[in-house]
């Protein structure tokens, strides 16, 4: 659950200035300090991208390529609650498009959006692993398996409820 | 030195030529896009698609980038090789409909029709733009971004990068003529990449460069 | 206190200390933690366990392991209990307190958690005599049950490093190459290029500077097995990398795992530590004058960094675009230095050929494939899990005796081999062998394991259209054919399923299918539009079905199939008026009910929610 929203800028320069300190300034970190950066904000804010540019020694456009390139990185803020589908082969023979299109429906956005409140941001993934479970949907980490297009609703009623 | 064959015609070369400056030498013309001889290939539009035998291996490479060896076979005219060409100007008219070079290739090769429904682009993402501002101009200021069908060329966040000197080597590099550079006489602007910059007086020469009013805006909170 | 072993003999000396400390015939409650029964609640249940141990004051009488993936994840939470290896299949918290006083104190089996063969429905009580496991040979997989991953000490406790150890005392790199070369060991990640050879091109360059790289970088949807392995015993991964840095002159090493695998991560991290708090990594290794280390670099959810150079980009920081070869990554590779890259699995493969001799390996599996390959079995079928089969075994004991067949009694249609690069075999071949050529020769690949069984309500042409919008998702976008062809290919499908499909599609469809292979950059691109052509040439009649009749035989495609509600079955409970959220279905309480076909969306509802089999999927 996201709950570390981006309030003032020189705070987060500041942080983000410590968090690059543990790194040496060298391109081939670029990927490593920009997860790490997702992990701590959930996504990418713009003004990050200079200090990591100025700090390694490139070019913003090389930033920015690389930020872009990886489905990992986020340049837009995430919802509160974040519902990751597997769309797995054993997942997809096993029904996960009819819930992508029941998500979709329910919460009004496409897949890879986040609603207009921020509550629920919807991500289709590549292959959890978990292949047993599938279909999978994941909300906020927690895994709920076996899913149908049926189901899907009250899960995320009964996932709102529960972590009010 | 390399001996290598290229349509039966044999030519001995420097170690590390491409087969195209080795098929360049013998006169025989393959076509190209994403190659400019000042800037180091990148074998992405395979337009120069040529077969090869090496080690009693057949294979279609990228002619501008696949280096010479010892008893090397090539074949620049093959009806596979033709295909294939065809095909690559099939899918980036369909792309790009409007562009010049393109329309003048596929008359060349042939190409009489896409099968396609035409998409509204200019680009053909050959990244020379990407490249010389890399290598020749040394700055770095525009690159690719996203990937897929959804790669494209420009500059971070499609604003006006600071470090661009607008040098201008991008549009001319750019074989589809899709990066226009307009000045504007009246106001001191160059509208580039649908992004404005303000001019500002060179302190060495005197003359006009660009100011990094943009950046700062990065800095700001906005949404 | 200083742990780093300076000798062989000292490793020796520390695995008989191991040992004598442990007491084989102590009992041993071990719970699958993979992330596919920790999904399920593993870790609750071990957690219960602890609880309900001391609070019995068993603590100190019977051991608990956290194990890595047992491979049975259809049964999960697992839990085996030593020394007789009790199977328990499906344990919750609440079977935990019946299990220690039943099983644990007066030796009673618990029926209900047991597994029951489907076929004979006899209740199976010991691991391996369950079908799943009876018909594998775990070489590799196997001690996944018997280790804490982050516990080296029971690794080494099971003979880990003893490889190393004889690599580093008793031979010199040609031998080890020669040894690797004389198993047959094939890459197992997906092109089968043979691994010694591999090494041998790499140790030949000129070079003060080489690299090993573990692909760690899993991303074929369906495969968990080099997961599970990163994850149930990594030191058995890295022993196999150190042999190989050994062997080949390298200085340093790197593993890639997918961002998606935090366990993965995880557990690999503890080994890399451990391994050089015990000196098996660092300065001098076991005393002698080869030193090496390593780094674990994350991916950032980017299909494409599984192939080596687009991997090697990752690694410097860049974005994972391949580039054209040559020069191969074992001349020039990781900062233009000659690099070698193995997948997990391969690696694995090492302290094994080592320790017990190419002969011996070479005698598993066929001719041109040999040794054991791990598959993750997974979609309509029974039993999914992970499977570790000799190559060359039939297709037919993987889907019915190891898979225990197809659930609900449907039909075997076809399974889909090498991930998004590979093909799907169709039931028509179902007495193949299974090894790199075999496969090959029917249009697909073995790719890194994966096997997807698919049904008879699963279309083929859905399925095509399916990985091209993967690969087309994952294209770096840099060379023509991948980025225009693919799309265009997809485009075609997404016609076809959407009833709008046309004379010459197929045609198209294999026009560029044969041109986006041969003239892509990388294998991503050429290998792109392998299911397409499998799909072709093994269900033209299911293509065709979609483009001339507007039918999807196996009811899959929206615009070709209808909803509608049998009068005769209806009872009007009302259910699927509620349940439809559209609005779609009129009719009143306890009358038959019926579904306005304009307003209908498809999404399926209905039909999975009524209880009375009303609903009824025309196609």
């Amino acid at each position: 659950m996201v709950t570390k929203y981006i309030s003032s800028v020189e705070d987060d320069i500041v942080g983000v200035e410590s968090l690059l300190e543990r790194y040496t300034p060298n391109p081939e970190f670029l990927i490593a300090i920009l997860q790490d950066l997702q992990a701590e904000f959930h996504y990418l804010p713009k003004q990050m991208f200079l200090l990591v540019a100025e700090k390694l020694g490139l070019p913003l456009s090389q930033v920015y390529r690389v930020a872009t390139f990886y489905n990992a990185f986020s340049l837009e803020p995430k919802g509160k609650h974040l519902i990751s589908i597997c769309t797995g082969t054993a997942c997809h023979v096993r029904g996960t498009p009819r819930i992508v299109e029941r998500l979709q429906d329910i919460l009004k956005i496409e897949a890879g959006q986040t609603t207009p409140d921020r509550k629920f941001t919807l991500q289709t993934v590549n292959c959890l692993g978990a292949c047993a479970l599938g279909p999978l949907v994941v909300i906020d980490g927690k895994y709920h398996g076996r899913m149908t297009s049926a189901k899907i609703e009250k899960a995320l009623k009964n996932h709102e409820q529960e972590t009010q | 030195m390399i001996k290598l064959t290229i349509d039966g015609k044999k030519i001995e070369v420097k170690e590390n030529t491409t087969v195209l400056d080795a098929a360049k030498k013998l006169g025989i013309y393959i076509p190209t896009l994403c190659y400019h001889s000042i800037i180091k290939p990148y074998g992405a539009c395979r337009l120069c698609l040529v077969e090869v035998v090496e080690n009693e291996r057949k294979q279609l490479v990228a002619s501008c980038i696949h280096p010479v060896s010892e008893g090397l076979k090539v074949y620049t005219n093959t009806e596979e090789v033709q295909q294939t060409r065809k095909m690559t100007l099939e899918l980036l008219l369909a792309r790009c409909p409007n562009s010049e070079i393109l329309k003048k290739l596929a008359s060349q090769l042939g190409v009489k029709k896409v099968r396609f429904e035409s998409r509204d682009d200019d680009c053909i993402l050959c990244g020379l733009c990407v490249r010389a501002c890399e290598e020749i101009v040394g700055i770095g200021a525009i690159s690719f971004a996203y990937r897929g069908d959804k790669r494209e060329t420009g500059p971070p966040f499609k604003r006006a990068a600071s470090i661009c000197i607008g040098c201008g080597t991008c549009a001319y590099v750019c074989p589809t003529g899709a990066i226009k550079l307009t000045e504007i006489v009246d106001t001191p602007t160059q509208h580039y990449w649908e992004s404005p910059f303000k001019k500002v007086k060179c302190r060495i020469c005197g003359d006009y460069n660009l100011e990094p009013e943009c950046d700062s805006d990065l800095l700001k909170y906005d949404d | 206190m200083n742990k780093r072993l300076s000798d062989p003999i000292q490793l020796v000396n520390l695995r008989e200390e191991i040992i004598a400390s442990q007491d084989p015939e102590q009992v041993c409650i071990t719970v699958c933690c993979g992330t596919g029964c920790s999904a399920s609640g593993a870790g609750d249940v071990m957690a219960a366990f602890e609880e309900e141990l001391q609070k019995q004051g068993l603590e100190a009488k019977i051991a608990t392991r956290r194990t890595g993936c047992h491979g049975f994840c259809e049964r999960g939470p697992l839990v085996v209990i030593y020394p007789k290896k009790i199977f328990y299949q499906r344990v919750s918290v609440k079977d935990v307190p019946e299990v220690v006083t039943e099983t644990i104190r007066k030796d009673n089996i618990i029926e209900r958690l047991l597994y029951v063969d489907p076929t004979s429905a006899k209740k199976i009580v010991y691991e391996d005599e369950v079908p799943f496991y009876r018909y594998q040979e775990r070489l590799i997989f196997g001690e996944n049950g018997l280790i804490d991953p982050t516990k080296i000490t029971d690794y080494i406790a099971l003979g880990g490093y003893s490889a190393l150890a004889k690599v580093i005392s008793e031979m010199k790199s040609d031998d080890i190459i020669s040894e690797i070369k004389r198993s047959g060991l094939r890459g197992r990640g997906g092109a089968g290029f043979p691994t010694g050879k591999k090494w041998e091109i790499c140790r030949k360059e000129k070079g003060d500077f080489k690299y090993i790289i573990c692909n760690g970088d899993e991303g074929d949807p369906g495969a968990f097995m080099d997961r599970s392995l990163l994850e149930g015993n990594p030191h058995s991964v890295l022993e196999g990398m150190i042999i190989g840095a050994y062997a080949i002159g390298a200085t340093e090493g790197y593993i890639y795992i997918r961002n998606e695998y935090p366990l993965a991560v995880k557990n690999f991290s503890v080994a890399l530590e451990q391994a050089r708090e015990w000196g098996f990594l660092g300065h001098s290794i076991l005393g002698s004058d080869f030193s090496f280390d390593m780094k674990l670099n994350r991916g950032a959810g980017a299909f494409v960094c599984g192939e080596e150079t687009g991997l090697i980009a990752s690694i410097e920081g860049r974005t994972g675009e391949p580039r054209p070869r040559p020069p191969y990554p074992a001349q020039k590779g990781l900062w233009g230095r000659p690099t070698n890259i193995n997948n997990v699995k391969t690696w694995a493969n090492v302290p094994l050929i080592i320790n017990k001799g190419a002969e011996w390996y070479s005698k598993i599996g066929t001719k041109t494939s040999r040794g054991t390959m791990i598959f993750s079995l997974v979609g309509k079928i029974n039993n999914t899990g992970l499977v570790e089969v000799p190559m060359g075994v039939k297709l037919k004991d993987m889907i019915y005796k190891i898979g225990g067949g197809i659930p609900e009694g449907k039909e075997f249609k076809a399974v889909q081999t090498g991930g998004p690069s590979g093909g799907c075999i169709p039931a028509s071949l179902i007495d193949l062998c299974i090894d790199y050529e075999e496969l090959t020769n029917v249009g697909s690949m073995m790719g890194s394991g994966g096997m997807i069984v698919m049904d008879e309500n699963t279309c083929m042409v859905d399925t095509a259209k399916y990985f091209l919008s993967f690969t087309k998702e994952e294209s770096c976008g840099k060379c023509t054919p991948c980025r225009e062809g693919v799309d265009r290919m997809h485009h075609v499908l997404s016609e076809i399923t959407a009833g709008r499909g046309k004379e010459g599609d197929i045609e198209l469809l294999q026009e560029l299918a044969d041109y986006v292979s041969k003239a892509s950059l990388c294998a991503l691109g050429g290998t792109a539009p392998n299911p397409v052509l499998t799909t072709i040439r093994y269900f033209r009649d299911e293509c065709e079905a979609h483009i001339k009749d507007k039918k999807c035989p196996a009811g899959v495609c929206k615009a070709l199939i209808q909803y509608y509600i049998d009068p005769e079955k209806c009872n009007g409970c009302h259910l699927c008026f509620k349940s439809c959220p559209q609005g779609a279905i009129s009719g009143e309480l306890k009358s038959p009910h019926s579904i306005d076909q304009q307003k209908c969306s498809k999404c399926g509802v209905c039909f999975e929610s009524c209880k009375f089999e009303a609903v009824i999927l025309r196609r």
